[in-house]
């Protein structure tokens, strides 16, 4: 299977000399088209450098880093800027929907950005919205929503369009036990449409629904879960429950 | 010790004979905790004896005879104090991957991080399966299945934490060490 996100043993350290800081140590990392794979480890093990690094927010000091075929590491500016809006979608925890904004035009938002007219953006957002049980809250700004459903907002915004690559960091953040599990059921349904994903979480309960779990200490990978009984044929059923 | 209140709790809604309680049972806890009719006479014969339950025997018209078991007052009170009264949850630290962990301390760090790794692959895995029979009882709507599933699921997870836990500490142990 063809990898949507290919990390090639990917160093990145911060600072130099004395004071360099090295946050991940020659990890390496694929993940295929319909795979969720979630990253655990203590605090400082490199879990959100990993993200940033997958998503281009932050350039690698060592190693290749591919998105879609695209090596990140060969983009200018302006490419990488194109491949991060078109083909990869962000869920973080605090993520920062634009407040004046409805939730509608803030998924449709990337499109526009992207040369899609703004009807066109617009359709395309409400469709995602549907997808996230949100249709009825399209025209409400982000303070008229509840942490859960400025989440599903954030999360219709990271699937329109041709996402490839779905990169979540803590989306379960603050939510409470049952919001957390809407949460991840919608980021499991969209991996199992195809879009490969990266979820970085501290709790065993959400990285069950990964295909597989990386463990990271000290900017290493030091352990690694594959779900080999419960593997792929499974899927369907998580993402079906929703 | 459970089923026996399980039983009551079935009996205190309506009157029913064995196999009717123990697909009533079956039908809230099966997936989790099968039970077999053997298990579900002894338990109605020792709540009979204690006056907990009354059983009757129908005239067998044409069928079997069937022994239908009604609640008692006695077995209503006991009910509810059992409702009362919070599962006590004492005593479960002696737990073998406790043992065995401990154990493997005498062997070094290593080898702690060994069995704490191993154990964690399973405890994912388990949890995994435990999350499918979730969103497949989800599905269903089926709400006695679900809760079960989030407690296996609450209890896995308590333990994945518990081994992360472990092994944090261990790179963080100066000054401890194991009693001789």
């Amino acid at each position: 299977m063809t990898a949507v996100l290919e990390l090639d043993r990917v160093t990145r350290v911060y600072g130099s000399g004395h004071l360099a800081v090295t946050a991940l140590d020659g990890v390496s990392l694929r993940v295929a088209a319909g795979e969720l794979v979630a990253v655990m480890g203590p605090s400082g093990a490199g879990k959100t450098t990993l993200l940033h690094l997958a998503g281009g927010l932050d350039r690698p000091t060592g190693g290749r880093v591919v998105v879609a075929g695209g090596d990140l590491g060969r983009l200018d500016a302006h490419g990488l800027a194109v491949l991060r809006r078109r083909r990869i979608g962000y869920v973080f925890q605090d993520l920062n929907l634009l407040p004046g904004l409805t939730a509608a035009e803030n998924v449709a938002l990337p499109r526009e950005l992207d040369g899609v007219g703004s009807r066109q953006a617009h359709r395309e957002a409400l469709d995602a919205l549907e997808l996230v049980g949100l249709a009825d809250r399209a025209a409400a700004f982000p303070d008229q929503l509840s942490g859960g459903e400025r989440q599903r907002v954030a999360i219709a915004r990271a699937v329109v369009g041709q996402r490839v690559l779905l990169l979540a960091d803590e989306p379960t953040g603050a939510l409470d036990s049952l919001t957390g599990e809407a949460i991840l059921g919608l980021l499991r349904a969209g991996c199992d449409a195809g879009v490969a994903g990266v979820l970085v979480t501290h709790e065993a309960r959400y990285a069950a629904w990964a295909d597989r779990v990386v463990f990271l200490g000290d900017g290493r990978v030091v352990d690694q879960s594959p779900f080999v009984a419960t593997a792929r044929s499974a899927n369907d059923r998580l993402g079906g429950s929703r | 010790m459970s089923v026996k209140y399980a039983l009551l709790a079935l009996l205190a809604q309506r009157p029913m004979y064995g196999y009717q309680l123990k697909s009533q049972f079956e039908g809230r806890l099966g997936q989790t905790w099968p039970l077999n009719v053997g298990q579900v006479y002894t338990t109605l014969a020792r709540l009979e004896r204690d006056g907990l339950v009354q059983g009757k025997t129908a005239d067998p018209e044409g069928g079997e005879a069937r022994r239908t078991y009604r609640i008692s007052d006695a077995g209503r009170a006991t009910l509810a104090e059992w409702f009362a009264t919070p599962v006590s949850r004492n005593g479960q630290h002696r737990d073998e991957l406790l043992v065995k962990v401990v154990a493997a301390l005498d062997n070094g760090r290593d080898a702690v991080v060994a069995v704490l790794r191993r154990q964690r692959t399973a405890t994912l895995e388990l949890l995994r399966r435990h999350t499918l029979a979730k969103a497949d009882a989800a599905r269903r709507g089926d709400l006695p299945r679900l809760l079960a599933a989030d407690l296996l699921i609450a209890q896995a997870e308590g333990e994945a934490a518990w081994l992360d836990l472990c092994e944090a500490r261990l790179s963080h142990h100066d000054g401890m060490e194991v009693p001789r």
